[in-house]
């Protein structure tokens, strides 16, 4: 058994804390630092729920071991809201109805981001293509797309202000 | 279920790595991206009582263009080379475009931009797309250990289920392809239950056509026994011919004769076979459509 110093940037914060390697970076980010946010499915890389953020692409935590993290920069679903004031892909899964029990959309969230960050028009065949990684098990999954066709409104809104004002 | 107890060891140069594995043996296995090795951990499948993270080794995660044996030009893809690098190099695009064609195949994208090219191969699950596409493209495998380093060619590399030609204490340091050539054209294509999973049946199909005549061509097929398979039978009813809807039509009937795919809860046996001749059709075409357009020449 092995214990190591992880140092990392989690949504912003610098981390520093010693972890046992056998730990998965999604057991890490749970147990030992309480942002249980993100969620624990399937445990080996099927059903999406860990999605997170490392420098920014999309990664499965569960498939990362927290030592694997080292000097590297995370989000967590805990990371989009600026403080009070969710993130547009938060108010358009609110408005569109987007998930029943929600288990499934701290995945769905990060893999969504990503790719409206990427792509801030993508076509409906285009966000299905890349949610296909994140299972859900109540909606069907055409909420969950109508979600990000709203995000994508209410982003293209956001730009549209910010260049007017 | 959680990861059983392991020693971990993070090495910054191959030579230590190497040593690590010459140390432990069976006792140890090597992780680099680790989407591959970490679900079989998890599920206890495997126990290594070492992890050897090479991901901490510099100047492994290249994308080299060389050139190999009799001065002919090869793209290199190093072991830390992550599926979502290969699929946004130019230099695999124009110069192993089989590699990028199997790219959008490979799992999903949070999979791809952790899982290495490298690490799919030594892993040879008999359903990835990178065994078949290395059978396909002829490509030979680097594997370096403390008692140097050996050239594998692919052909001999996958030996069945989960298991190659590479030894424990080996580490598999790059993987070569030769450049695609004039004439040329390349496809792979797959049929899966959604965007990504693991493919009930694939193909890796490489042709070549001289003048009006097929001279050269693989069909290699991944999901249909226990690891990538070279359809011979059907290859030699092509080569010599002209490239024609009912010559693909011919070899797609032998591939649905000859394979002997599994059956599952995914899928039939038959149905397996079937869907390999159909696969076997537009493959074909799609690598003929390739030269035409010049896209892999």
């Amino acid at each position: 058994m092995t214990t190591l110093a992880l140092r990392c940037v989690i949504n912003g914060e610098p981390v520093a804390i010693d972890v046992e390697a056998r730990r998965t970076l999604a057991d890490v980010l749970r147990e030992d630092l309480g942002l249980t946010g993100t969620h624990l499915g399937c445990e080996h890389g099927v059903c999406g729920a860990c999605t997170v953020l490392i420098d920014g692409e999309p990664a499965r935590s569960c498939l990362v071991l927290g030592v694997q993290a080292e000097g590297a920069s995370l989000t967590t679903i805990e990371g989009l809201a600026n403080g009070d004031e969710l993130h547009p892909i938060q108010t358009a899964m609110h408005e569109a109805h987007g998930f029943q029990c929600g288990f499934c959309a701290p995945g769905f969230l990060m893999s969504a981001v990503v790719l409206l960050e990427e792509n801030p028009n993508p076509s409906r065949q285009e966000i299905r293509e890349e949610l296909s990684g994140n299972l859900c098990r109540c909606t069907g999954y055409e909420t969950i797309l109508n979600g990000v066709e709203v995000s994508i409104r209410l982003m293209a809104g956001s730009q549209d202000e910010s260049t007017a004002s | 279920m959680k990861i059983s107890p392991f020693t971990y060891h993070r090495p910054d140069s191959l030579e230590q790595a190497c040593a690590l594995l010459a140390e432990h043996g069976d006792e140890s296995k090597v992780l680099a991206g680790g989407q591959s090795l970490l679900p079989i951990m998890a599920l206890r499948l495997g126990r290594p009582e070492h992890v050897v993270d090479i991901g901490a080794i510099p100047g492994l995660d290249a994308i080299n263009v060389g050139r190999g044996s009799g001065d002919k030009p090869t793209v290199s893809i190093g072991a830390l080379v992550r599926h979502a690098q290969a699929e946004r190099s130019d230099e695999l695009a124009e110069l192993a475009p089989i590699v990028h064609q199997a790219m959008p195949h490979i799992s999903h994208r949070a999979i791809r931009t952790r899982g290495t090219v490298c690490g799919s191969i030594a892993h040879a699950d008999p359903a990835a797309e990178m065994p078949a596409v290395c059978v396909a493209a002829d490509a030979t495998m680097t594997a370096t250990s403390i008692e140097g380093t050996r050239h594998i060619a692919a052909a001999d590399f996958f030996h069945g289920y989960l298991d190659t030609e590479l030894r424990a204490d080996e580490i598999l340091t790059q993987l070569t392809f030769p450049a695609a050539i004039a004439g040329q054209g390349t496809s792979v294509v797959e049929e899966s239950r959604r965007q990504g999973d693991f493919a009930l049946i694939g193909l890796a199909c490489s042709l070549r056509v001289e003048a009006t005549e097929i001279s050269e061509v693989a069909l290699s097929f991944f999901g249909a026994a226990s690891t990538a398979v070279r359809c011979t039978e059907a290859e030699e009813v092509l080569v010599g011919q002209e490239p024609s809807a009912a010559r693909f039509a011919e070899a797609a009937r032998i591939v649905s004769k000859s394979l002997t795919p599994g059956a599952d809860i995914h899928a039939s046996a038959n149905y397996r076979q079937h869907l390999a001749g159909v696969l076997t059709i537009r493959g074909l075409a799609e690598a003929h459509a390739a030269i035409k357009t010049g896209a892999s020449a």
